[in-house]
């Protein structure tokens, strides 16, 4: 846009009309005449915006492709991989029952150089965390108070067991994601760093450091994963993290950190205990190691975005140009006002 | 013969019923024995049962029966304890109030809304509360002006005959008050005595018909005798009349007093808002009080208007809200089939059938179907503007402030401003197409000014018109061009004396002077214009200050002026510590005509009964001498007769009949020898005729001693005949007298227009506004006002609508009606004709055949040719006629009018109009109160209009547009990711983020835009009123624009979501991995949004000051501050936004990436539309925003000129229009002329 001073003009005839011992601000803006900038949309301007968000975008574009590049990530679907043939064709059978062994084991090759911190995270597919019902299931106050506060309808239906409160209440806690990973390349086993995997503010001021796991996953009311009672809840990442509902039903939790690198063609065996229920619902488990760039993780589309609203705009300040060039509207032309083309057609 | 009294101050004893020779015979003239026969005895039975017990109103307060009303008079809508209930019912009965209040009352009681009451109640609240309190203001306004008027006092008889101060709202039915001269009349009054020994008295009922003339009001002749103060301390009476009516013209009742029962008429009541003129005092007795008074119960409630934005915007709101439903439906079928096919599979939700959640049970899918549209009606709200209606309520508040506070339109002779008196219809003043106006009091001043004479066929007193001016002015230029073009040979100055040649034609002597004084101003009447005394505005050096005692035509000379002093009904009233004297008649005509003789030497002194006392300057002497002239007979004016003629016997004895009178009807009865001037004379009358003056020619003739004898005793019979052949016989009577006339000359007066008026119709002629007038005064004075404001020139076709005698005596309503159809029909066959198709047109019609022709069969063809005038004038229209045509002509053509006017007559088509204006300058308040704008000049109505009516609709249009984008904007990502939750009801933002949205986030903006917003400066406005024509074609606010704008905010929000989610989702977003939750996700999107609708708003505004910035940036940075401070809040409060902006999307590039990407995404479309639009289709506006960017006012400023002008070009009525007329027929002389020069 126009910041120029196009306005000086006009502020100039203004304020010969206004007396000068009332020329102050009030004065002047009662009589809307405030000084003003009256950017207007010339053909130049036009061609020169277009240049200019085409000359930041196709930058900034290249910029976040880079760094999306940069980062390497792999993916693996364990979920239907991960039952044993029989039950194939019965997967929900075979995840609701507790005496078959749930292991397994992926071989995860690096495609290229994994420089440390490796994030390892769990991605759920058609999984409904902001279902309204699902969301609003918790109580904030009990996670960080325990048992001292006790007005927790807002879990229900998972708010008491056999007549006993559950902390934490609430069907997110209850449905809290179960399936262990274990890594390891060649013989030596990975370390994994399943701290710091939360939000540092929940840990400190949303969960509390008194409060431990009650009464949790117990008798008739089994949905996920259990909790460890004599860890307090602000320690219990797993459960700090799957509390943050995912916005969209595709998405990532942070399970773990590798802090090592891994070479390019490493092979990473992960060992998966599979004991989360999707199939009943269909939805997908994957298991992705990814590293990271200051932009987050492998998304191209950003940049992609980014140089294609780039080059258009560099298009259209070429087409612009030539049209400007080619067939000039003379600026400020008259003849574009109603008065004269309707002078001319009458 | 009376003696003549002695000093001026007696004269008002004269019997003035006396003057008037054709009414003081009439028996009882005041009332008709007809109806006292018909309807006295209708006196006490139903409808006639009111008794007045006079000069005894504490009867009326005791006894039940004869209780009645204070005189206070109240016009406020609420009192305190009405208010609540009755402002809260207004404002619930706003259907998008009404929604909310039941959304928030079903988020509070039950689950089905999605989110917290507090994002639903605290706008809701906010709005509420906004709106009731500018009514509580509003009304408080109206209360305060309620007291003022009802704290006017008057003079009340206590007892014992004293009288004492009273305040209007303290009188009761029975008072015996004293109005003084030019007093108000504090409620509808029984006329007891006037100062007058007859018992009469003048009163101006301009307030309440609009007429100027006064009107005689007469008492009982029994009470006639009360003549002083204490007269009244034994006065008994009782009155015993009709009930309450709003009729004006009719009062039935009787007086009883000492047991005489005498009837009352109309003529005996003095209704309240007419003012006393011309008399010391009146005594009467209140009759009717307060609300019972017929100007009040005439009145009508002023209704509550809506413009016309307005109105389309309540279609908007169906728009959006169909859109809404749509959008609840898809999202309610959606989660209805999720529910039952899908949900039982999702155990994460534990879905129990023992205790089944009503919004999700997959038993019973329609069940929560319903509930999930319930609660999706009350997310998607946020699609309809809640906030709209409020801050369309503040901005106009405020640019109502704006509109009283503009400098420019405060007149100080007045004191006063303009005023908005409600801030509906700021955006309306835009839309105008069709202005209504009263005449008197808003185009003129009613008062009348001497401006010019002819005697003898010598003119006086005659400058050099404007027109003629303007167009020698222009014809400069386009002389010198039209010389080159048409032959390169013939010369500038050649050129130049057939101009002024043809100038000289056209009858106008000065025209050399007037090129003389072309360089400064046009106007060199307008320095004259402020004549030192008043109704006199004449200068010519051979009239003035005794010069024409040296013409060589004296003897014309003072004949003229004898006619001028002697032929009237004035009488003089002394002026303290002055020689000159003032005068007082029934028609300002005859004030300046009485003045205008004093200045030339002719003072009028005095009168009595039969005599008229004249100082003459004797040519002879050079000194004054007193003359006495015997007044034998007055032949009274008449609308029909239109002259007005004395006989007077000098003092040598001599007779003469001195006459004025319309030229035409002089002319027809000229004699012989009085025609030597006819030709010149009646060249220079149609001179002042299209000057707009009103001229009036004078005559005279001397009588024989005999002839008069003769003639007198037959004008005595026919004065005392009785019956229904008096009027015939007297008027041929007169006939036989009043011929064989000797034309003495013409004088012109001017009906003064009211400051700027013609430059402002010309101003609003070019803005493609029509102007209507609608006068209670007679055909002539509008006609001549027409010209004098350029409504009409002499090269339009005029249309005259009127009934013809004979229909009229026939009041056969069929013959009437075929009259006025054929005339209609034959008007419009004109029209319609090709050979007429560049002549201008115009339409006057009178009061009698606009009746008919607005009649409901013909309606139609009547408006359909008023239409296709340029100019329409109504004449002798009634107040109610002035409503109706408002109404007709708004819901005939469907077009925007506006009514101005500054009498109480005014008031029914004030509030008829979409806008009503009203003058406040003048002393009524009705019309000011009933008015939606008032203004103390006309001519303001030029810059209200083009100036802040041309931006008040661009800010409003823009800021409409601009909130349903926003909104939509907003509801739509909602509605995509309640779509990503498979229509579980998931809610994407923050409560409380929500509840900022429509409140502080986004609204400042768009208010600043509302109250700041120009397009073009207010110069750039005035001087391309042609601008005005955008808001009349409606161009901002079309439903293509809405549409438009509507499809932008859906195209952005789609942006502001897809954007997101695929940035978002399902990678890590920051450098240490982290994936955004919900919070996140919904902050990030939020923050694209602000950043969206801000950065839009800034791409609409063209005029930004320090205020827009702060108030766009502001929200920008208002957004984060909120933010950061929410989520410091601990976590009890702050939820899920805990340390959202600091620990999670703060630190993280990818959100700053994203908002960037986003905005520009997103503002791509329209940016896209705006340049490709400009740059091959710009509006009008963005024309000139060019021109005036490229200074091309300063730098070229031929062109600038020039298209002012071209813009201009089209009108056809207004000052320019003539001037160009003016140009066109001198091009035609000049073209002519030089065919000519060429042939020889």
């Amino acid at each position: 846009m126009d910041e120029d001073g196009g306005s000086s003009s006009a502020v100039g005839i203004e304020a010969q009309s206004i007396p000068p011992r009332q020329s102050n601000t009030l004065y002047l803006f009662t009589q809307q005449s405030l000084p003003a900038c009256k950017p207007v949309l010339t053909p130049a301007w036009v061609i020169t915006i277009y240049f200019l968000i085409g000359a930041i975008c196709i930058p900034v574009g290249l910029l976040s492709l880079d760094a999306s590049r940069s980062v390497v990530e792999i993916t693996d679907r364990y979920d239907t991989d991960c039952i044993p043939p029989p039950f194939k064709s019965n997967k929900v059978a075979y995840i609701k029952d507790s005496s078959i062994s749930k292991n397994c084991s992926r071989f995860l090759k690096v495609p290229k150089h994994m420089k440390a911190p490796i994030y390892i995270y769990y991605q759920l597919d058609n999984y409904y965390q902001n279902h309204r019902r699902y969301v609003k299931s918790r109580s904030d106050k009990q996670l960080l108070h325990g048992l001292k506060y006790n007005s927790t309808s807002s879990c229900k239906p998972e708010e008491y067991n056999n007549g006993l409160p559950i902390v934490p209440c609430g069907l997110i806690a209850w449905s809290l994601f179960n399936d262990t990973y274990s890594f390891s390349r060649g013989t030596a086993a990975l370390k994994v760093n399943r701290k710091d995997i939360s939000w540092k503010s929940d840990r400190d001021h949303k969960f509390g450091k008194q409060v431990y796991p009650f009464n949790f996953q117990n008798g008739s009311l089994i949905g996920g994963g259990s909790l460890d009672p004599n860890v307090p809840l602000s320690d219990q990442e797993d459960l700090i993290v799957w509390m943050r509902t995912a916005a969209l039903p595709s998405f990532r939790k942070l399970y773990g950190r590798i802090e090592e690198d891994l070479d390019a063609d490493d092979v990473v065996v992960v060992d998966v205990s599979n004991n989360y229920n999707t199939y009943s619902f269909g939805g997908k488990k994957k298991l992705v190691l990814s590293t990271s760039s200051w932009l987050g993780g492998k998304n191209d589309f950003l940049g992609m975005a980014y140089l294609s609203v780039g080059s258009s705009s560099i298009l259209l300040s070429l087409i612009f140009l030539l049209l400007h060039v080619k067939n000039p509207r003379p600026y400020g032309d008259t003849n574009y006002s109603s008065w004269n083309w309707k002078g001319v057609s009458s | 013969m009376a003696k003549s009294p002695s000093s001026g101050t007696k004269g008002k004893k004269i019997k003035w019923s006396n003057l008037y020779s054709f009414s003081c015979f009439m028996p009882n003239t005041n009332i008709d024995p007809d109806v006292t026969t018909d309807e006295q005895p209708l006196i006490g039975q139903q409808g006639f049962s009111r008794v007045v017990f006079c000069n005894e109103s504490q009867l009326h307060k005791v006894e039940k029966s004869f209780k009645y009303p204070s005189n206070y008079i109240s016009t406020t809508k609420y009192n305190l304890v009405s208010y609540l209930p009755k402002a809260l019912f207004e404002q619930f009965r706003r259907v998008a109030n009404f929604y909310f209040l039941l959304a928030a009352v079903l988020s509070m009681t039950t689950s089905v809304a999605p989110v917290k009451p507090i994002s639903l109640v605290a706008p809701l609240v906010f709005v509420v509360g906004i709106s009731m309190l500018k009514e509580a203001v509003e009304d408080w306004y109206r209360f305060l002006q309620d007291i003022n008027v009802n704290s006017r006092t008057v003079k009340v008889h206590k007892g014992d005959g004293l009288f004492v101060d009273k305040a209007w709202k303290k009188l009761s039915v029975g008072d015996v008050v004293k109005v003084s001269k030019n007093e108000y009349f504090p409620s509808d009054l029984l006329l007891l005595s006037s100062s007058y020994e007859d018992g009469i008295c003048y009163v101006e009922t301009m307030n309440l018909d609009g007429e100027t003339n006064l009107k005689v009001k007469r008492c009982l002749e029994a009470t006639q005798s009360l003549e002083i103060d204490t007269d009244f301390g034994e006065f008994k009476a009782t009155v015993r009349c009709e009930d309450p009516n709003p009729n004006l013209y009719t009062f039935v009742g009787n007086l009883t007093l000492e047991s005489h029962s005498y009837p009352l008429g109309p003529s005996q009541l003095l209704l309240r808002d007419s003012k006393l003129r011309n008399t010391d005092h009146v005594y009467g007795v209140v009759v009717f009080t307060g609300p019972d008074t017929k100007v009040v119960r005439n009145s009508t409630a002023s209704p509550s208007k809506r413009s016309l934005i307005e109105r389309k915007m309540d279609k908007v709101i169906y728009v959006l809200f169909s859109l809404l439903v749509l959008i609840s439906l898809i999202v309610s079928i959606g989660s209805a089939v999720v529910t039952e096919s899908e949900m039982v599979k999702w155990w994460y939700l534990d879905l129990q059938e023992s205790d089944p959640d009503p919004l999700f049970n997959p038993k019973s899918p329609l069940s929560s179907g319903l509930l999930h549209f319930v609660g999706a009606l009350i997310l998607y709200g946020y699609l309809i503007p809640i906030s709209l209606y409020v801050s369309i309520e503040v901005v106009k508040v405020l640019q109502a402030l704006l509109i009283n506070k503009d400098a420019e339109m405060y007149d100080e002779v007045t004191d006063k401003s303009v005023e908005a008196q409600t801030s509906n219809l700021n955006e309306e003043l835009g839309q105008v197409e069709i202005i209504l106006s009263d005449k008197t009091g808003t185009l003129t001043c009613n008062q009348m000014e001497f401006r010019k004479c002819s005697i003898e066929g010598i003119l006086y007193g005659g400058d050099v018109n404007e027109v003629d001016l303007a167009a020698s002015q222009r014809m400069n230029i386009d002389v010198e061009r039209y010389g080159f073009s048409l032959d390169g040979s013939a010369s500038i100055g050649q050129s130049f004396e057939i101009f002024e040649f043809s100038l000289e034609d056209a009858g106008t002597e000065m025209a050399v002077l007037g090129h003389e004084n072309v360089t400064g101003n046009s106007k060199i009447s307008s320095s004259w214009e402020q004549s030192v005394i008043k109704s006199f505005n004449f200068r010519d050096d051979r009239l003035m200050n005794k010069m024409w005692m040296h013409n060589s035509n004296v003897n014309g000379m003072i004949m003229f002026f004898r006619v001028m002093a002697l032929c009237h009904t004035g009488i003089p009233i002394e002026e303290n510590g002055s020689d000159k004297l003032k005068y007082e008649a029934e028609s300002p005509e005859e004030v300046a005509f009485l003045i205008a003789s004093q200045e030339f030497g002719f003072k009028f002194c005095r009168r009595s009964q039969s005599v008229m006392v004249v100082q003459e300057l004797d040519p002879s002497s050079g000194s004054e001498v007193e003359r006495e002239y015997k007044l034998l007979n007055l032949l009274e004016f008449s609308s029909s007769r239109k002259r007005m003629s004395v006989i007077v016997r000098n003092e040598d004895g001599q007779i003469f009949l001195l006459c004025k009178g319309a030229d035409n009807i002089i002319f027809d009865r000229l004699g012989e020898h009085g025609r030597k001037h006819q030709h010149t004379t009646s060249l220079h009358i149609s001179n002042f005729a299209e000057d707009g003056l009103r001229t009036l020619a004078f005559a005279y003739r001397r009588i024989e001693e005999t002839q008069y004898e003769e003639w007198n005793t037959m004008f005595s019979k026919a004065k005392e005949t009785m019956g229904p052949q008096r009027d015939e016989l007297l008027e041929s009577a007169s006939e036989m007298i009043e011929n064989n006339l000797i034309l003495v000359g013409a004088v012109a007066v001017e009906d003064k227009l009211q400051k700027g008026v013609p430059e402002c119709i010309d101003k609003l002629a070019q803005a493609g506004l029509k102007i209507w007038l609608l006068t209670g005064d007679k055909k002539e004075t509008a006609v001549n006002v027409g010209f004098a404001c350029s409504l009409l020139r002499h090269d339009m076709k005029q249309f005259h609508l009127s009934l013809s005698k004979e229909a009229e005596a026939s009041s056969q309503v069929k013959a009437m009606k075929v009259e006025i159809l054929h005339q209609i029909e034959d008007s419009y066959q004109m029209i319609c004709d090709k050979i007429h198709k560049d002549v201008p047109f115009a339409l006057v019609i009178d009061g009698k055949a606009l009746e008919i022709a607005l009649g409901s069969d013909m309606k139609a063809q009547f408006l359909q040719l008023a239409v296709n005038c340029s100019s329409v004038i109504c004449c002798r229209v009634s107040p109610k006629q002035k409503a109706l045509i408002t109404k007709s002509v708004k819901e005939f053509t469907g077009k925007t009018t506006l009514a101005i006017g500054d009498g109480a007559n005014d008031v029914g088509m004030i509030q008829e109009a979409d806008i009503g204006v009203g003058i406040s300058g003048m002393e009524g308040m009705q019309a000011v109160m009933a008015s939606d704008f008032s203004m103390p000049q006309f001519r303001f109505l030029e810059r209200l209009l083009i100036v802040h009516g041309h931006w008040c609709y661009h800010r409003i249009a823009k800021m409409i547009l601009y909130f349903v984008y926003k909104n939509i904007v907003f509801g739509l990502t909602l509605f995509y990711y309640e779509v990503y939750t498979n229509f579980t009801g998931g809610v994407l933002y923050d409560d409380w983020s929500m509840a900022m949205f429509n409140v502080l986030l986004t609204s400042l903006p768009v208010i600043a835009l509302g109250i700041l917003e120009q397009d073009v400066s207010a110069q750039v406005c005035l001087k391309f009123p042609a601008l005005y024509k955008q808001g009349q074609r409606n161009i901002c606010f079309s439903w293509n624009r809405i549409i438009g704008w509507i499809l932008n905010g859906a195209l952005a929000s789609l942006f502001i979501f897809v954007i997101n989610l695929y940035a978002l989702s399902p990678y890590a977003f920051k450098e240490q991995g982290q994936v955004a939750d919900i919070a996140d996700f919904g902050a990030i999107t939020y923050t694209c949004v602000i950043w969206t609708v801000n950065c839009q708003i800034a791409l609409i505004i063209t005029h930004f000051t320090w205020i827009q910035h702060f108030f766009v940036w502001g929200s920008i940075l208002c957004w984060y501050i909120f933010l950061y401070f929410y989520s410091a809040l601990p976590p009890e409060y702050s939820q899920e936004v805990f340390h959202l902006l600091t620990e999670a999307i703060g630190p993280s590039p990818l959100y700053w990436n994203v908002t960037m990407l986003v905005v520009v995404v997103s503002l791509l479309p329209y940016f896209l539309h705006l340049v490709v639009q400009r740059l091959f289709n710009p509006t009008d506006d963005q024309v000139i925003q060019e021109m005036k960017h490229l200074r091309k006012d300063t730098k070229e400023n031929e062109m600038w000129v020039k298209e002012q002008h071209n813009s201009k070009r089209i009108t056809q009525i207004g000052f320019s229009a003539r001037v160009d007329a003016k140009i066109s027929s001198l091009r035609e002389q000049l073209h002519q002329k030089k065919t000519l020069v060429d042939t020889l």
